[in-house]
């Protein structure tokens, strides 16, 4: 075990699969000789070579289409979009073609490609380095999609992407590289060394796509979150002094529906939050679900916490964040209520 | 009156229907008179290669100049078989789609070349990223008849399990990428697949086909500009057969400047050669893999041909160009082309021709009758409809599961439904 942050644990994800496996190959903007801008790929190319850790143009549908070309002929291609926003240049390839290579050929082909990318705001980083484009990716069939909120999590489930014989697009909540934020932009950061999933085994794991987790379990209410949200959540709900079940989902595509209605199947409450923007984002399709499945056990309306419906802000960006406040009127919301 | 004149520039097609056909904007090199560069040669020596046609069959139907491949008889009747046996497979089909068997088709007449004999010219475990006019290369490639066609009928034994619209075969074994149905995404990831093989120290290069109006995507630019950085072994093939459906190619960018000159822009090489030249085509492509082979990179290749056929079965070309306008394409037909070729030779002859050709029609009716065994669209043996869920995710997930059984449920439904109905 070793203390790491989002960041160092990726890396290490990164670093296990490359020694392990010699057709991972890793290419993005700045990923190769700089380490990245974000620093997920520092050393590796010294490390294994300029030919596994690629430089590329400044050509995102060039990237995931070669990517897509490299998978085909044997590799294992992790791209790294430099920002989520910078994402839809692709949009062609990984919606028309990597998302349905499998399919098309009646199984015959497949495309193993993972694509890394950082979402969300908190940073400063205004309309076009902020957005959480999951939704967008989630209603594409033949896509995973994944989005962790801890360093465990993000090493264990980057090498399950990796392992994974289908197309992975990797959200990585970029406010959380350095540490677990709680929402409150003015209270001083903390790292990672604190928090107990910053304990990283320095080896080969895998955390599986498609099982959620139980991050807090509780009695009153279930809150299904994922992402930053997660502990944002978590903070929202102690500061009430609610007994929240806030469960992480981990993965958005597959959704582990299991463990979200058997939840609150118990608690016969339901919050679902997220930082994307509300309409038609992702939590409609969890709100969903639940209805569907758990109404008879609901006591109360299923309450939604998510992004405004405007692009991201720069100047206003906490005014937009779903913060804790946003969290709290949601939950109190929703244990009064009938 | 207004003094002001518009700027915008809009091409206009040579002829429109009820107009005299107009070839005059095809430059055209006499044969055997472009120089032909080592293939190793650096850029600025290829240059004059992107404005140049590189011809090789001369009005006499003799092999002449420095790109003769000099290929033996038995090849040239191999290629005139190919080309003939996809020639009669398009017609076959085309009439399938007119009698209502098969949803749709598009046939490749008067480009037969531009895949025979690139294909013939690379290595059996060359890649190749085809697009939907290229089914020359499968016959090249020897993929079996009626595979194809069980395919067109999205039947019990089609390769795409009844998921793809017809024409978008693939194989694996035959080293065949999978054809997508949206343009030139194959382009940039062919090069992705050549980088691989590089990256693998492999000795295979890929080659990809698109249309000249498909060079308008992104994905061209993408291509050319990946293939450029890393030296891919690739060979990237643009078919200039004019039309992309109703739009001339001049609406692609092709009116002031060639689409093989396209490449060196990028620091590539680009070859402007007949495609309806069976011995220009195999030697140019030849060159080019001898290139990527010696590991120079990639070379973009401009097969400069007419696209005889409609565009699809869902296309009239007679509404938008002048309806013989074909007969009186400069570069004629390639099958007759390479024919006149091998009697000029003294090899072939009108007689073993016409036998040629029944043999060809022969195997395909007998694939044909044998293909709609498998069913086809409206009767016939059916793949169960639950396999749509499959291939979605290489393991189905419960949620494409409970869908799966939530389709059954439905179909169950519907039986009683009608057996009631019946009663």
């Amino acid at each position: 075990m070793t203390q790491m942050n989002m960041i160092q644990a990726l890396n290490s994800a990164m670093d296990v699969m490359m020694a392990r496996d010699a057709s991972v190959v890793t290419m993005g903007e700045d990923v190769g000789y700089f380490g990245g801008v974000f620093r997920v790929t520092e050393g590796l190319q010294r490390k294994y070579g300029p030919h596994r850790v690629l430089d590329s143009p400044i050509s995102e549908g060039g990237i995931v289409a070669t990517a897509i070309g490299m998978s085909i002929n044997g590799l294992r291609p992790v791209a790294e979009i430099q920002f989520a926003d910078y994402i839809y240049p692709a949009y062609d390839q990984i919606v028309s073609e990597l998302a349905r290579i499998r399919y098309r050929t009646g199984g015959e082909f497949n495309a193993p490609v993972t694509i890394r990318t950082p979402c969300g705001g908190g940073i400063r980083g205004g309309q076009t380095h902020s957005q959480s484009p999951e939704a967008v990716f989630a209603h594409v069939c033949g896509l995973k999609v994944v989005m962790p909120s801890n360093p465990y999590d993000a090493k264990g489930l980057l090498i399950s992407s990796i392992e994974d014989d289908d197309p992975v697009i990797f959200f990585e909540p970029k406010r959380l590289y350095n540490g677990p934020f709680d929402g409150d932009p003015h209270r001083p950061a903390i790292g990672w060394s604190s928090h107990p999933k910053g304990d990283v085994p320095d080896g080969h794991y895998r955390v599986p796509i498609g099982s959620a987790e139980i991050v807090r379990p509780g009695k009153q209410v279930t809150v299904i979150t994922y992402g930053t949200m997660v502990h944002v959540c978590i903070a929202a709900a102690e500061s009430l002094g609610i007994d929240a079940e806030v469960i992480d989902i981990r993965t958005i595509v597959p959704l582990d529906e299991a463990t979200i209605t058997a939840s609150v199947k118990k608690t016969g409450r339901c919050v679902v939050a997220h930082e994307a923007t509300r309409f038609a984002g992702f939590g409609a399709e969890i709100l969903s679900i639940v209805q569907e499945e758990c109404f008879w056990h609901l006591e109360a309306p299923i309450a939604r916490v998510a992004g405004w419906d405007t692009p991201y802000p720069h100047a206003f960006e906490w005014e937009y964040f779903p913060g804790q406040t946003r969290v709290a009127a949601a939950l109190k919301a929703t244990m009064e209520a009938a | 009156m207004s003094a002001i004149r518009t700027r915008l520039h809009v091409p206009r097609a040579p002829a429109r229907p009820g107009e005299k056909s107009d070839f005059s904007y095809v430059q055209i090199s006499p044969a055997g008179a472009v120089a032909r560069p080592d293939p190793n040669a650096a850029l600025a020596q290829t240059l004059y290669l992107a404005d140049e046609m590189v011809r090789v069959l001369g009005d006499d139907h003799r092999a002449v100049g420095p790109w003769d491949p000099h290929l033996a008889p038995s090849d040239l009747e191999l290629g005139l078989r190919y080309m003939l046996m996809t020639r009669q497979f398009d017609d076959r089909m085309h009439r399938a789609q007119r009698g209502g068997r098969i949803t749709f088709y598009i046939k490749s007449t008067g480009e037969e070349a531009v895949s025979v004999a690139a294909g013939m010219a690379l290595r059996p475990t060359d890649m190749m990223f085809p697009g939907y006019r290229n089914q020359g290369l499968q016959m090249v490639r020897g993929q079996n008849l009626v595979d194809l066609m069980c395919q067109l009928l999205s039947n019990s034994r089609d390769m795409c399990k009844g998921r793809q619209l017809p024409v978008m075969y693939h194989s694996k074994d035959a080293r065949l990428f999978s054809i997508s149905g949206n343009l030139a995404t194959q382009f940039p990831q062919a090069v992705g697949w050549a980088m691989a093989a590089a990256i693998k120290n492999e000795d295979t290069l890929c080659a990809t086909w698109l249309g000249d109006g498909s060079t308008a995507e992104a994905d061209f630019h993408y291509a050319l500009l990946f293939a450029q950085i890393y030296r891919a072994p690739v060979i990237l093939n643009v078919v200039n057969n004019q039309w992309a459906i109703s739009t001339f190619q001049s609406f692609a960018g092709g009116e002031q400047k060639s689409f093989a000159a396209r490449g060196p822009g990028y620091g590539i090489p680009g070859i402007r050669v007949d495609g309806n030249d069976f011995l220009a085509v195999y030697a140019v492509t030849q060159w080019a893999a001898e290139r990527a082979r010696m590991g120079a990179g990639p070379t973009l290749i401009e097969l400069v041909t007419y696209r005889a056929a409609p565009h699809s079965t869902s296309d009239d070309p007679s509404r938008y160009r002048p309806k013989d306008d074909h007969e009186s394409w400069p570069l004629g037909d390639p099958i007759d082309r390479l024919k006149s070729h091998l009697i000029a030779l003294g090899e072939w002859s009108e007689e073993r021709e016409a036998k040629l050709q029944k043999e060809c029609e022969e195997q395909v009716n007998a694939a044909w009758r044998e293909a709609v065994t498998h069913g086809t669209l409206t009767d016939g043996p059916r793949l169960d409809p639950g396999t749509m869920f499959e291939d979605v995710f290489k393991d189905m997930t419960p949620h494409l599961a409970h869908q799966r059984e939530q389709l059954e449920a439905e179909l169950a439904q519907q039986q009683q439904d009608a057996e009631k109905k019946d009663q």
